[in-house]
């Protein structure tokens, strides 16, 4: 099976993506880790204004079959919340780098960035 | 130690399934989705390969004796190709196991089959013998796990499916009814059963025969995640989770199957049970329907609102048909029914109801 794993995001090892525009960082889940986890039922995220740490863990996503921890790729302030998927948690299934995104950052440190995973990396650890 | 395959592993790596340990068993837990295969169960039909479920046979002349004795339910006025759900009890009356206990059809009608779950048919096995001679009753047990494939077709599309396939009128049969039927040309023992809530069929297949019948009762596949989400809408026990002889005593009055103890038997645990009767429980494994936004786990703490602890959940899931958080835990009796209670959930406590299983009206 073959997952997407679009060029212009960055990755963690745990399977979280970011896409950084002017300065705000949106944050998700791989295609591989939604597949993983199977029908996503909830989704545990802090409120705006909340700070996330790099490497830390900042909420859950739970499937019906399993809970798994969710990890900052970068550290900053949540600017915004996705609250569509309180009652459409399985667009993180349907659409992982779209319109399942998990929450916005402003970033602390652009610096963080560069200890991610390219896609070719994250490609090659999934494989 | 080696997990145990189900015949068909090969087939069901190659439909994309993946797969988990249970009871000693590798077993498909998942084929599509959870939800896609929870919902053809509910809507039309699924097929699980459920051959980790054990498969004892007993026969000659005090097979049904041997069996009334260490089973909770009566079988000795089952007529030929009867079935009925029972417990397995110790001397204290505390649950072993769980079982479907068969009396085979005409032909065979002396002889009884009965279905152990995952891993414990090693176990029942040597119970039956043990106490076989203990008793000095004159009965051949024989653990034949390995010579069947068990696969369950099940939902409202079901008996259609399976009477395509079948030699025989299998919608005839009653629940709990077994015939024999050639089902795609195989030899099978098939009977009105199931752990879904849904009308349906569970099979017993020669093991190297599997793959002919799975085959050609086309339908989706689903596995052992489904398996859950189903039988926990139904509030149907699992052995080892709602109840487990070591690491949770529990007796059938406890975990609500009372409607299984025939004390009008002499069985392993009677005394002991009629004595629970009498006196009645301090606990009753109990429905939580969550109110609140969340989805229970195994070994949540249940609270009463002022947060005094109540009991835990032995199991639990979103209910893909009500899109709400289910479990079971063993509460006080007071708690029974409607009672408001919390469950903690990652150190927040969630509003929840509780109430009588089934979750689902069926």
């Amino acid at each position: 099976m073959s997952f997407e794993i679009p060029d212009d995001l960055r990755y963690l090892d745990s399977h979280e993506w970011v896409q950084v525009e002017d300065g705000t960082a949106r944050i998700g889940i791989s295609d591989f880790a939604q597949d993983e986890l199977g029908d996503v039922v909830f989704v545990d995220v802090p409120d705006e204004g909340a700070s996330v740490t790099a490497g830390a863990d900042f909420g859950v996503v739970e499937s019906i079959k399993a809970v798994s921890d969710i990890y900052a790729p970068v550290s900053g302030t949540v600017t915004a919340v996705n609250d569509t998927l309180a009652d459409a948690p399985e667009l993180l299934n349907d659409d992982p780098y779209g319109e399942g995104w998990l929450i916005e950052v402003e970033l602390d440190d652009e610096a963080e960035l560069e200890e991610l995973l390219s896609a070719d990396e994250y490609a090659d650890q999934i494989a | 130690m080696t997990l145990r395959e189900p015949p068909l592993s090969d087939l069901h790596a190659d439909r994309g399934a993946t797969f988990t340990d249970f009871g000693g068993w590798e077993m498909p837990v998942e084929f599509d989705s959870i939800r896609e295969e929870h919902a053809a169960v509910r809507e039309s039909a699924g097929r699980f390969d459920v051959s980790h479920m054990g498969e004892i046979t007993v026969s000659g002349p005090d097979a049904v004796r041997l069996t009334n004795r260490l089973v909770t339910n009566d079988v000795s006025d089952l007529d030929p190709g009867g079935g009925v759900y029972a417990g397995i009890t110790d001397a204290d009356g505390v649950l072993l196991d769980d079982t479907v206990v068969y009396r085979l059809p005409e032909a065979r009608e002396d002889e009884i089959l009965f279905v152990p779950n995952a891993g414990h048919d090693a176990e029942m096995h040597d119970r039956w013998i043990d106490h076989r001679d203990e008793w000095g009753l004159d009965a051949t047990v024989t653990n034949r796990t390995g010579e069947f494939a068990m696969i369950a077709v099940q939902g409202p599309d079901a008996p259609d499916l399976v009477a395509a396939e079948s030699a025989a009128d299998v919608t005839d049969l009653g629940r709990f009814e077994v015939a024999d039927a050639a089902v795609a040309g195989v030899d099978c023992l098939i009977a009105r059963t199931g752990y879904t809530g849904e009308d349906g069929f569970e099979l017993l297949a020669p093991w190297d025969d599997a793959e002919t019948v799975w085959t050609a009762l086309e339908c989706q596949p689903c596995g052992l995640g489904a398996r859950d989400t189903l039988r926990l809408e139904m509030g149907f026990l699992l052995s080892g989770q709602d109840f487990h002889h070591a690491e949770d005593p529990r007796n059938p009055y406890e975990a609500g199957i009372e409607f299984v103890v025939d004390l009008d038997t002499e069985f392993v645990g009677r005394d002991a049970l009629e004595g629970v009767d009498v006196e009645g429980v301090e606990e009753r494994l109990t429905g939580v329907e969550l109110v609140d936004r969340g989805v229970p786990r195994e070994g949540y703490a249940v609270t009463a609102p002022d947060g005094t602890e109540l009991g835990e959940i032995t199991s639990g899931t979103m209910s893909p048909t009500l899109g709400e958080g289910i479990g079971l835990a063993y509460l006080p009796t007071e708690y029974r029914s409607d009672e408001s209670v919390r469950v903690v959930v990652r150190g927040e406590p969630k509003k929840a109801r509780t109430t009588v299983p089934p979750f689902l009206d069926r």
